[in-house]
């Protein structure tokens, strides 16, 4: 299984799955993170920082903890 | 009268709207139902009066943050005559969904979609009619920060507040507000249907500028270069222009007040001229300076950079407990305290909302600049001046840090970090000019309310009893002082300086209106004057203590309102007084320790 806070800077995926809780869920539907939807990683912040990810025309920053709760897949 | 609610996703431009609609007459106001204020503005809409009321951006009709409570709660206890949806062209396939939740509502709506010229650029085109025919409400695109379509969407909200309607009542709102889980297939299906989106942003400058801004080794430099390059900037222009005001003042009392004051009784012309007016063109020199000052955070704010300030720092502010947003408002707090602790209602876990707002009231912020300005003019050279000032910023951050670091454990939480980025902005000059005046209405109400009561209690204190020398130990303010001597006394701060500290505690504007007061002069004379009574340590002990210490009443009011603890309230009063006095003292002795 992977998880988006393994992707490769400058890839792209499709999320898989969600396994937040329901208020995080929430606010991930609301940014655009949805099943079936294309990710690509745009870049990492330095020492262990947060994620720069584009979802179609949106680009959200969430940190590693987050992102290991979206399953992706190739 | 008609009310209007203005609604929408945040970085939409919903408050570039208001402010063009309304010009410069909103006013913030409560309301039933909800805690917070909004900001409001009668406006002349079609043949009525309409009430315009800005609501918190929000993302989700149904979401859990304290800003979608808000606006969720105002529906359900204030009836809305128009609601207007405003929502980014350019990110329409996603926030399409908040137009069909409040169409769910059954009020009248219409729907506009900003940043026009945003979408444009990125290949976005909108097929409005058919938008309009599937969603059963007006769609309009407009350019709020240009005004393009902005005169043609009045209108038609001006037509549809014409409409005879059948009142939806807030109780019914609410009832409505519980259930509805269809508009997402129903988003998809229209979205399909009449946007096309580009697979790739067709504008590629922000992907270009964040290559260089969020670089792994340079972004943090370029950030800290840029900020202080910034700064330079405000007081190089700044500096030039406060002296001249200054003297515009001075002119102003010796040629227009004094002439006009020569015959009235002595006490009242000391109060109005030697209290009253020195006190507040003391202050009121320094406006030209806070107005670039606030211009500039406006654009730093309004530009998208500050997102990328906390996407940098995340990873070190993860170490003291907080965020990279954590961050983003003690920015903010550079500017006010008040509107940054406000801005962490976006973190929903207490603990970490509780940290930040125990850090933010240690941001040095505008008000305290004045003091800063004033005494490092008195007593530092012109090459001195801007490593003195430096210094002080980075003694704002360390305090920051440390009170993080002691308090983190106590603040436990776990709160997400999501943020979306914004692509890069430009401010136009209307959108700063209309922020610019909101600062110096602000300034202006504050010093009728505060400075004036601070400076007339100052003038009172040094000046009574009557039959002794004014300001010197036997006045009611020497007293006062000398109660305070066996604490102010090894920090290095005498009489005259405590009482300016007391009364800096209801506001920092008032520190340099007292020192006008209780030495009698202004400006220059004044400058001179606190260059023969103290010394450099001195100084910088007082600006040590000033910094760290308590900001103002507003913002212990707004500690208290937004963490609705009053224990809260007095653990940010002690922590910063205990601080500001351990600072000044370790300073302030080892200084003398060493001989200077």
């Amino acid at each position: 299984m992977n998880f988006l806070s393994n992707l490769n800077t400058g890839d792209q995926a499709t999320i898989h799955a969600i396994d937040a809780e329901q208020s995080l869920h929430q606010r991930l539907l609301a940014l655009g993170f949805r099943v079936g939807k294309k990710i690509e990683l745009i870049r990492r912040a330095s020492f262990n920082g947060p994620l720069h990810v584009r979802i179609g025309s949106t680009d959200v920053i969430l940190r590693a903890s987050e992102a290991k709760l979206i399953q992706i897949s190739h | 009268m008609k009310r209007i609610a203005l609604l929408g996703m945040p970085n939409t431009g919903k408050s570039t709207l208001f402010n063009r609609i309304t010009g410069a007459s909103a006013r913030v106001g409560n309301w039933p139902g909800i805690t917070v204020d909004l900001m409001s503005a009668k406006i002349l809409m079609g043949g009525h009066i309409a009430e315009l009321i800005d609501l918190p951006g929000l993302y989700d009709l149904h979401g859990f943050s304290d800003d979608e409570q808000v606006v969720r709660h105002f529906l359900s206890n204030n009836e809305v005559d128009l609601v207007m949806i405003v929502l980014n062209s350019s990110q329409i396939d996603r926030q399409l969904s908040l137009a069909l939740q409040i169409r769910s509502l059954d009020l009248p709506t219409i729907l506009l979609l900003n940043m026009q010229d945003e979408a444009k650029r990125s290949g976005i085109s909108i097929d409005t009619e058919v938008m309009s025919k599937k969603l059963r409400m007006p769609v309009l695109q407009i350019s709020a920060k240009y005004g393009d379509g902005c005169p043609h969407a009045l209108k038609i909200a001006a037509l549809k507040l014409s409409e005879k309607v059948n009142k939806v009542l807030p109780d019914d709102i609410a009832i409505r507000l519980e259930a509805d889980n269809k508009i997402e297939a129903e988003m998809h299906e229209i979205v399909r249907n009449t946007v096309q989106l580009p697979l790739v942003l067709a504008d590629e400058t922000t992907d270009r500028i964040d290559k260089i801004l969020l670089h792994p080794l340079l972004g943090l430099p370029l950030f800290f270069i840029a900020m202080f390059l910034l700064f330079q900037f405000i007081f190089t222009v700044g500096t030039p222009l406060q002296a001249g005001m200054a003297w515009l003042l001075a002119q102003l009392r010796a040629l227009v007040l004094e002439p006009l004051l020569v015959n009235s009784p002595s006490w009242l012309n000391g109060l109005l001229l030697d209290g009253i007016f020195n006190g507040i063109s003391t202050v009121a020199a320094f406006v030209p300076i806070i107005i670039m000052f606030f211009l500039v955070m406006t654009m730093v704010e309004d530009s998208g950079y500050l997102s990328r300030a906390a996407f940098l720092m995340d990873a070190f502010m993860a170490k003291l407990g907080l965020d990279g947003r954590g961050f983003v408002m003690m920015l903010m707090g550079f500017g006010c305290n008040v509107p940054a602790l406000m801005g962490t209602r976006v973190m929903r876990s207490r603990g970490m909302r509780l940290l930040t707002m125990l850090t933010i009231p240690l941001s040095l912020c505008s008000a305290r600049l004045q003091v800063f300005l004033f005494m490092i003019a008195a007593l530092f050279t012109a090459k001195q001046a801007p490593w003195v000032m430096f210094s002080l910023y980075m003694v704002s951050f360390s305090t920051i840090f440390l009170t993080a670091i002691i308090f983190k454990n106590q603040f436990k939480n776990k709160e997400p970090f999501i943020l979306e980025l914004p692509p890069y902005r430009f401010p136009t000059p209307m959108q700063i000019w209309l922020r610019g005046w909101q600062e110096v209405k602000y300034f202006l109400n504050r010093a009728s309310k505060f400075i004036v009561f601070g400076v007339v209690m100052v003038w009172s204190l040094t000046h009574y009893p009557t039959n002794v020398p004014s300001a010197s130990i036997d006045t009611l303010a020497g007293q006062i002082g000398a109660f305070f001597a066996p604490i102010l006394n090894p920090i290095g701060i005498d009489t005259q300086l405590a009482i300016a500290l007391i009364f800096g505690f209801v506001a920092k504007e008032i520190v340099i209106g007292s020192l006008a007061v209780i030495y009698g002069m202004q400006g220059n004379a004044l400058m001179q004057h606190m260059a023969l009574s103290l010394d450099w340590v001195q100084g910088m002990s007082f600006m040590l203590f000033t910094l760290i210490y308590t900001p103002c009443l507003s913002t212990i009011a707004t500690l208290k309102t937004e963490s609705k603890s009053t224990a809260f309230m007095w653990l940010s009063i002690a922590w910063s007084l205990g601080l500001a006095w351990l600072v000044s003292f370790i300073f302030y002795q080892s200084a003398r320790a060493f001989g200077f």
